[in-house]
């Protein structure tokens, strides 16, 4: 088999460029959700936080503000084929981008080296990788940006095989509810169904790299997307909370075989702000 | 788009804090007191020990805020609110030393509500992830005390028509839960 080097600071120049355009700038499709709801917004306050919220997003692209002062942690997602030999530490060098970036463009550092003793790394790394090995020679990298406050609403709960697809619906609804103002809704809403509790939570963080308003391939779980986005609209919270009908702003399922006896589902509740960028190398 | 939003002004004044209604639509300027977790921590450690506060909350409002860090030539990075309810343990701290009301984002616990009452404080929600949008309304920014907290320390912030809506007013509202209720 022939091989294909990539060297470490192509990676590192690479998540650099990847964390500064996700945090001055929203994907196309994510910006163009903002417009589609305000249509069906009808109250005063729904309509003005979502201008607010569509001024931000310009006045970020155009100042170099970040878009939310939660510069984020940074998820990595790669996709490396058998065939690529990285020259050098692959962690050290996205982590190092992470340095870089964090440092360069006046983003906050969030990060403490340690859940219970709480002290700040000062840089916003480590990053957390999950890495996926593929067939072929290509290297696919995605940097993922969330906030504390939406990742604090995350939920899973093991369902009996059973259980209805109106169940699943039920938790959902009853967890974005629950979650109300907090994760700052309109939501970007990852659903992970099937696999391992463990495989479902990074499906529900996978689903929502797909485009968005874009429908799953299978009809299904397309229907299943649109009824879940039907039940969460109707639950009148609302952007941010003040009330009105965009409590969704999309929802995605990515699913996975599991267990005979088991059907997990786990949620990532995205804010408003979903914060993702990918580059082949 | 906010030509209805009402005028207010720090220190607040008690008839002021009467007279809001949960869904109220403000524009605040003035003086305005950023801290959030560690910061709540000190602070009311300090208040508990007698020591003296390094600002007079008498009046103030409190902002639940860590900014990103102010790039060169700015007063300040993004600045929008963090969760309130992380810092709903030391709601009746801050209220007991005169601070009238709080700005963030997020639900309170129902202790927390109850001493809105109690203390005759309002609770405000800012703009979620609009950090960019909020810097632009805020004119100054000083470190005042907590230096080695970072983005956690106490900031005075001076805001000029700093949007800001009425989630829990001392009367028992609570716009969180009438938008549920109307679905």
């Amino acid at each position: 088999m022939k091989t294909r080097t990539i060297q470490a600071y192509q990676i590192s120049n690479a998540v650099v460029d990847l964390i500064y355009k996700a945090s001055f700038s929203l994907p196309y499709a994510v910006e163009k959700r903002i417009d589609r709801m305000l249509k069906d917004e009808e109250t005063d306050l729904a309509r003005t936080t979502l201008k607010i919220l569509r001024e931000n997003n310009e006045i970020a692209a155009a100042e170099g503000l970040p878009l939310c002062q939660d510069c984020g942690m940074v998820i990595v997602f790669i996709e490396m084929g058998q065939a690529v030999l990285v020259e050098g530490s692959l962690t050290a060098a996205v982590n190092s981008g992470v340095e870089e970036a964090y440092r360069k463009f006046s983003l906050r550092r969030s990060i403490v080296a340690d859940p219970l003793k709480r002290g700040n790394t000062g840089t916003n790394a480590p990053a957390f990788i999950h890495t996926d090995l593929v067939e072929g020679d290509g290297l696919s990298l995605t940097v993922y940006l969330k906030g504390g406050g939406s990742e604090n609403m995350s939920a899973l709960k093991m369902f009996r095989p059973t259980d209805s697809a109106e169940a699943i619906i039920d938790f959902i609804e009853e967890t974005v509810v629950r979650a109300g103002p907090n994760p700052c809704p309109p939501l970007f809403l990852g659903v992970g169904i099937g696999g391992t509790a463990d495989t479902a939570m990074l499906n529900a963080k996978k689903a929502v790299l797909r485009e968005a308003g874009t429908r799953h391939p299978d009809p299904a779980y397309a229907d299943l997307e649109r009824r879940i986005e039907e039940r969460l609209n109707g639950t009148g919270v609302g952007p941010l909370g003040f009330g009105g009908r965009s409590t969704a702003a999309w929802v995605y399922i990515k699913e996975a075989p599991t267990h005979i006896a088991m059907l997990p589902v786990a949620l990532n509740l995205n804010c408003h702000s979903l914060r993702f960028g990918t580059v082949e190398l | 788009m906010m030509k209805d939003w009402k005028k207010i002004e720090t220190p607040v004044t008690d008839s002021l804090i009467e007279s809001l209604a949960a869904g109220d639509r403000l524009l605040l300027s003035g003086v305005v007191y950023a801290a959030r977790d560690k910061a709540h921590e000190r602070l009311c450690a300090m208040a508990a020990r007698g020591e003296k506060l390094p600002f007079d909350p008498a009046g103030q409002l409190v902002y639940y805020m860590g900014p990103s860090p102010a790039p060169p030539g700015r007063v300040i990075g993004s600045a929008g609110p963090t969760t309130s309810s992380r810092m709903d343990p030391f709601t009746e701290g801050v209220l007991k030393m005169g601070v009238k009301g709080m700005i963030g984002k997020g639900r309170r616990d129902a202790a927390t509500r109850a001493l809105l009452q109690q203390y005759r404080a309002v609770y405000f929600a800012s703009f979620g992830g609009a950090g960019a949008y909020l810097a632009k309304r805020i004119k100054e920014s000083a470190l005042i005390a907590f230096e080695d907290l970072g983005a956690e320390a106490i900031y005075r912030l001076g805001v000029e028509e700093f949007p800001i809506i009425v989630v829990n007013d001392m009367h028992g509202g609570d716009l969180y839960e009438d938008v549920l209720r109307k679905r």
